[in-house]
């Protein structure tokens, strides 16, 4: 198997080492959550990375919890010197486990909200305008990777982000939208469906969806989500 | 001699500051920008556009949402006034589109198709750093009055502040936090204008309409209905999906 597709969970794995490597940070992990709370399935480069993000969530509390709350990053550069009251039971746990430094992406699109991706650091300091841009990709690539396990139809696709409808962002989106309407899926699905109709019929993602929006396509209901029958 | 009658100007200045300590909503707030500068110098339409991490220009709101209009800012990606001055981090003029096929081979010929037939760009600036622009475009060709521009600019710097909430920039990080969660937003935005154009059967640049006026109509935050339209519980909002 070792040269067949790798599963998502060895993808993600993949994704943190090397974010870990390229940052440089102590460790990297994806965490995925839903608006219920935080879903199983959370890979860490390492096995302390997985001790802290186990810990945030035990106490409900931290950069990651905060930043899928808020739809937006929270990058902490110095976690001895922030705000204490901010996370009274996190912060000197994190800080006794050797991380100064914590930032935390949100893996998302508009209001399709799949986890976040969590960077610790064992140095406090912020991340470089590079090593921001270069975590801010590797959280988009953890997005798509997580969008393509939300469709069987998808499965074990390179990774395709959004630039083949950079022209059309708007549309992509609005297609989303009323994909999750006509399909009644939800819109991470959505995303996964346009992206998977693009592939299999060879066409690039940005004119998939404008047909959608301008409706010359109406998506056909997945059939291998109907069971054995 | 500027074009803008002072009290109007004053009137402006004080609405948009209004908007920033009530409720917040950041799409509400730079439509309004937009809204607002269009009927102060008459012009034909204002967009306005930020940088994504990739340092690439994402269209964020506009004195008008029509489709063709989004099309316009959209090609900025790659040319077009807002990306000259988001790179250069100076004003853009474009006096005359019809000249500027050369200079804009994309740009100018749906510019034109569009109706419009000058355009300026200014860029949105922070502590040295440039965020993205905001283009100005009007239905007559010509040169704008330099204390045009200077007002134009004052609106775009209220607008830059206004985007990052914060009274004060604490720290760099709080800016990329604020750019990301406003890009986010917007992409809610359109999201929620397709599924009400589907649960409605109407087109997304009427789906952004019913949205509007919605959420102006129950006092509620656009980016609010926005996200609740594209929930799973869209039972408070029935009037609005028709479901």
């Amino acid at each position: 198997m070792a040269s067949g597709p790798l599963d998502r969970a060895d993808r993600l794995r993949q994704l943190c080492r090397a974010s870990t490597r390229t940052l440089p940070a102590l460790g990297s992990a994806v965490t995925l959550m839903t608006a219920q709370g935080v879903q199983p399935g959370a890979v860490s480069s390492d096995a302390l990375t997985q001790a802290l993000e186990e810990q945030q969530f035990s106490f409900g509390e931290g950069p990651c919890v905060d930043a899928f709350a808020q739809c937006r990053p929270v990058l902490v550069p110095d976690l001895g010197s922030d705000r204490p009251e901010r996370w009274l039971a996190y912060a000197p746990a994190a800080l006794e486990k050797g991380v100064r430094a914590v930032f935390a992406f949100p893996l998302q699109i508009g209001a399709a909200r799949l986890g976040v991706l969590d960077v610790y650091r064992d140095s406090p300091g912020v991340l470089s305008a590079a090593a921001l841009r270069q975590a801010l990709s590797f959280a988009e690539i953890a997005l798509w990777i997580l969008l393509d396990g939300q469709s069987d139809a998808s499965i074990g696709r390179p990774v395709e982000g959004l630039e083949s409808a950079v022209e059309s962002r708007s549309e992509l989106f609005q297609a989303q939208g009323m994909v999750m309407i006509q399909l009644g899926v939800s819109l991470a699905e959505a995303m996964a469906r346009l992206r998977a109709h693009a592939f299999i019929e060879d066409r690039r993602l940005g004119e998939v969806a404008r047909d959608v929006v301008a409706r010359r396509l109406i998506l056909e209901p997945d059939r291998s989500s109907g069971g054995s029958g | 001699m500027p074009t803008v009658s002072p009290q109007r100007l004053a009137e402006v200045f004080v609405e948009v500051a209004d908007t920033l300590v009530d409720e917040f909503d950041v799409i509400e707030f730079l439509q309004l920008v937009s809204v607002r500068t269009v009927e102060l110098f008459d012009a034909g339409a204002v967009g306005l556009l930020l940088a994504d991490e990739h340092g690439e220009l994402q269209f964020m709101a506009a004195s008008d949402e029509a489709a063709k209009l989004l099309e316009i800012f959209e090609v900025q990606h790659r040319e077009g006034p807002c990306l000259d001055a988001f790179l250069s981090g100076e004003v853009v003029s474009g006096p005359e589109i019809e000249t500027e096929a050369d200079r804009w081979p994309l740009f100018a010929p749906r510019a034109i198709a569009a109706g419009f037939c000058s355009v300026y760009a200014v860029p949105m600036r922070l502590r040295g750093e440039v965020i993205g622009a905001v283009n100005v475009f009007g239905r007559r060709a010509g040169e704008w009055d330099v204390e045009d521009l200077r007002i134009v600019q004052a609106l775009v710097d209220v607008a830059t502040i206004g985007l990052l909430q914060e009274r004060v920039i604490r720290r760099g990080e709080v800016l990329t936090e604020q750019l990301q969660g406003a890009l986010n937003s917007r992409v809610v935005i359109e999201q929620a204008k397709g599924a009400l154009a589907q649960l409605r059967q109407i087109s997304v640049d009427e789906a952004f309409e019913l949205m509007r006026s919605f959420a102006r109509r129950n006092g509620r935050a656009l980016s609010a209905v926005a996200q609740t339209v594209v929930s799973d519980d869209r039972s408070g909002i029935a009037d609005l999906t028709g479901e």
